[in-house]
């Protein structure tokens, strides 16, 4: 056999059939893919693309085209090809990526990653092979079968009533705003074939300017499923797929649309440094004291009554005293309204469960939180509650103590910091159980919790004082 | 060093851009979905890749894409999640591609609920999807260790090229604590020998899991086990507290190990001779040491939140059944006392068992419980009446 021209972008020699036949292709005779494949070498020949191209190929009779295209080559699992061509595309922005996939899986198995690739409009071409059955797995009825055809899962003929209508996946595709490109061509004959190159070459130019997402699907045939031969499968290509499918170019946006810009990554600890608001010519890093007796704080409420952050910011004022510390947030399935509290473990030494079950501090914004928690409370421990929440049972042991926190909080104009009343209150109860955290990491623990509205940093600085005053004049310990 | 109040969830991203890692692809689902925030917020801020995909079984192929582009790329997702990635997953395998995967467990089966569970030990350790692969799975137990071990993860995916899979779960994902932040960031070079990117350099290579030949694939597989022996010798990682002497011994990982060490504190304090053995990587699992501890005559008690799913590579290092399980599942939590329960059960240690709750009764009846004999008459008739009901 003597070879007059082919691409270079096609391997030489086939290693699949082995040493005996190395020109000769896996297909069928008659098949649509081997005349595919080479119209492909051929453009990325023409359009020099040979080197950026990396060519995916799917569950199906193509499986194997690592074995034709002289390129880089992904082979992924069935119906996946558009979500892995999406990676490689953003992961390497040169790269022309290449999505080649049969009926079943494209629009069988592969239907929500084709769509969702296209709507993202990523940079990536994908020619679907469209011959009406699953070819490798034995010619079962595909999603394209037509209405009537005999295949080993429609013995009788595709009934619609039992299965459907054929999928018309170009149609479906041009509903959407992102493609570029998309066109139905077929290989039904010569004159048609050599308007499949041409379509090919749109697609693959709009990958070699990275324009974006462009969609070919080929009318193929498949003699072996279809049981035909030459002339009938011919017929069958022009007579009934393309009545079904009818050829033509969908949309063409290839000259409106700019290239696709995508970021180049920045690795440097500098800027990550920055994103994260980190100093580091600031050290602040827990220390090991032992001698520093673990204090175990519940704070419970209703969820939207600030729990959470109120054990967030506590947390963060002990992380800025170097202290060890946890902070565990448990709430119920509403994120609002429902119960909600937050276990707080602040240390001297590594801390073992972040979940407290028993506290040496109860804070409780209202009755089914005092109710819940007040049990376990531990010995000589203290429980603050919202002065609102009434009459309570006093435990054994155990102080209780009732905090106006909505009176304050509403004298400063601000009802809703309740939570930062009680802030307040604890910072002056942990001097006297000397468990000091300083007003300056308190101040940090607020700059943090509200990082992200400054214009309430100052003034829930002013609430934490207000209960910080308050209870420096009511406890009596 | 700096340190932040970080969430667990926010820790694994931080660690992620530390070390290099390209691109994020991920699906929300709860407890869980922290991670994709942070990573949407932050990976496009240094102009990383991020795609919320369409489905778990994308976001799993395009990780399986980036990795073969040779870049650092990971996912993050949550039990029902998981189950979808395993197709991904066995393929990252069988194309030997490096990726990393948080799993933040939650309470299953089936969609179970968003509370912390461990139940997806097996699905995770043991494979998870078709074919004779591994996953190496890594069990961080605090938020520095959700960003350590997220940063180790992408080196000894690397290293074997193979998947690694962070397994933690709701609690570790939720709570927050004090990050001592990496003291610099990586940028990881690509490995033109193998990964496809679309340039001169890489256009030869394949990236594939498909081998017709049945010997080809055999010798392939063989060849993943040599890899995992090779994983086994090197990569072994626990962490042990007070387990020199110890008579009782807590195996445990992830939040129970937390729980389990403030349970050694405990008993310590009574004098018991408790200890804890912290596995941090779990395929590799510390067999050899678990062994070790075992002829020396140590007991041991399972500490997890699942069906004894850990448990029993414990019971098949030590080559024995006699594993004790501590254990709650559907996303409650272990309470301490049924750690010191168990712990004073074995240790015969009564008086303090009485006050864990335990009734009079029972107390009698822990060295044996076959041979208790002090039912009163009335007790007997309601266990009667009790299992004719059932």
């Amino acid at each position: 056999m003597k070879i007059l021209k082919k691409a270079d972008s096609i391997y030489d020699i086939f290693d699949r059939k082995g040493d005996n036949s190395p020109y000769v292709t896996h297909y069928c005779a008659g098949c649509g893919h081997g005349i595919l494949h080479k119209l492909i070498g051929e453009v990325m020949d023409e359009l020099k693309i040979q080197e950026r191209s990396v060519m995916i190929s799917p569950v199906g009779c193509a499986v194997f085209g690592y074995y034709y295209f002289n390129c880089g080559n992904v082979q992924t699992a069935h119906g996946r090809a558009p979500a892995v061509g999406t990676a490689i595309s953003r992961a390497e922005d040169n790269a022309v990526v290449m999505s080649y996939q049969g009926d079943g899986d494209l629009a069988s198995i592969g239907l929500n990653e084709t769509i969702q690739t296209a709507n993202r409009g990523e940079k990536i071409a994908v020619f679907f092979v469209n011959n009406t059955v699953y070819g490798m797995t034995g010619g079962q009825m595909a999603p394209t079968t037509l209405i009537g055809e005999v295949t080993v899962t429609t013995q009788n003929g595709r009934d619609p009533d039992y299965t459907g209508y054929p999928m018309h996946m170009c149609e479906l595709l041009d509903n959407l705003k992102a493609p570029v490109l998309i066109e139905r061509v077929s290989l039904a004959n010569p004159k048609k074939i050599r308007k499949v190159k041409i379509a090919i070459k749109k697609a693959l130019k709009i990958q070699k300017e990275g324009k974006g997402y462009s969609f070919i699907e080929v009318l193929s045939p498949c003699p072996t499923n279809l049981r035909t031969n030459v002339e009938e499968t011919e017929k069958f290509l022009n007579e009934q797929m393309e009545k079904e499918f009818p050829v033509k170019r969908f949309r063409d946006r290839s000259k409106e649309v700019e290239k696709v810009k995508r970021e180049k990554s920045d690795f440097s600890t500098e800027n990550l440094d920055k994103i994260f608001n980190i100093d580091r010519t600031k050290v602040v890093e827990p220390t090991i004291d032992p001698s520093y007796e673990e204090l175990n704080v519940k704070i419970a409420g209703f969820g939207g009554q600030g729990v959470l952050s109120a054990g967030l910011t506590l947390a963060q004022a002990a992380c800025a005293e170097k202290r060890q510390v946890s902070w565990y947030p448990a709430y119920g399935p509403e994120q609002r309204g429902g119960t909600a509290n937050c276990s707080v473990v602040i240390a001297g030494d590594t801390i073992g469960s972040p979940v407290v079950e028993s506290s040496d501090i109860l804070i409780a914004f209202n009755k089914p939180a005092y109710e819940k928690f007040s049990q376990n409370v531990n010995e000589n421990g203290i429980i603050f509650y919202d002065s609102r929440i009434g009459e309570i049972d006093v435990l054994n042991n155990i102080k209780t103590i009732s905090v106006p926190v909505h009176k304050i909080a509403i004298e400063l104009g601000v009802p809703k910091a309740i939570n930062t009343v009680m802030l307040g209150v604890l910072m002056e109860y942990g001097k006297k159980i000397n468990k000091e955290i300083s007003k300056e990491s308190f101040h940090q623990g607020i700059k943090e919790t509200f990082r992200s509205k400054p214009k309430l940093i100052d003034k829930n600085i002013e609430i934490l004082e207000a209960g910080s005053n308050w209870a420096r004049e009511n406890l009596k310990l | 060093m700096v340190s932040q109040m970080v969430k667990g969830n926010t820790a694994v991203i931080i660690g992620a851009l530390y070390a290099g890692c390209d691109c994020f692809f991920g699906y929300p689902i709860t407890p869980a979905s922290e991670i994709l925030h942070e990573a949407s917020k932050y990976f496009p801020m240094v102009g990383r890749n991020f795609v919320q995909a369409e489905s778990e079984e994308a976001a799993i192929n395009m990780v399986y894409g980036g990795a073969a582009a040779g870049h650092r790329v990971m996912g993050a997702s949550s039990g029902p999640g998981m189950s979808l990635k395993q197709e991904g997953i066995t393929f990252l395998a069988g194309a030997e591609l490096p990726a990393v995967i948080v799993d933040v467990m939650r309470g299953g089966p089936g969609l179970g609920n968003i509370g912390p569970e461990q139940g997806d030990y097996n699905q995770i350790v043991k494979g998870g999807g078709h074919g004779n692969y591994k996953n190496i799975v890594l069990a961080p137990n605090s938020v520095q260790e959700m960003c350590n071990l997220t940063m180790k993860a992408f080196d000894i995916a690397d290293k074997y090229r193979n998947p690694v899979i962070i397994l933690s779960d709701a609690v570790l994902g939720q709570m927050a604590e004090p990050l001592i932040f990496p003291e610099k960031a990586i940028e990881k070079e690509i490995d033109n020998s193998w990964a496809v990117r679309g340039n001169k350099e890489t256009m030869h290579n394949l990236v594939t899991s498909i081998f017709q030949d049945f010997d080809q694939l055999e010798e392939f597989n063989f060849k993943l086990q040599d890899k995992y022996e090779l994983i086994k010798e090197n990569e072994v990682q626990y962490e042990e507290y007070f387990i020199e002497d110890a008579d009782i011994i807590l195996v445990s990982y992830g939040i129970s190990s937390r729980l389990s060490r403030t349970a050694v504190d405990i008993t310590r304090k009574e004098g018991l001779k408790v200890g804890l053995l912290r596995p941090i990587t779990l395929f590799p699992f510390p067999s050899e040491r678990l062994r070790e501890l075992s002829k020396k005559g140590a007991k041991f008690i399972a500490v997890e939140m699942s069906n004894g799913q850990m448990r029993e590579d414990v019971q098949l290092s030590i080559q024995s059944e006699d594993v004790k399980l501590v254990n709650r599942m559907g996303g409650n939590l272990i309470e301490m006392n049924d750690i010191l329960r168990k712990i004073y059960e074995i240790s015969n240690y009564h008086k303090k068992l009485k006050d864990t709750h335990l009734q009079d009764n029972e107390e009698e009846n822990i060295e044996d419980p076959k041979r208790y004999k002090g039912f009163e008459e009335e007790d007997i008739q309601d266990c009667k009446f009790h299992s004719i009901i059932n």
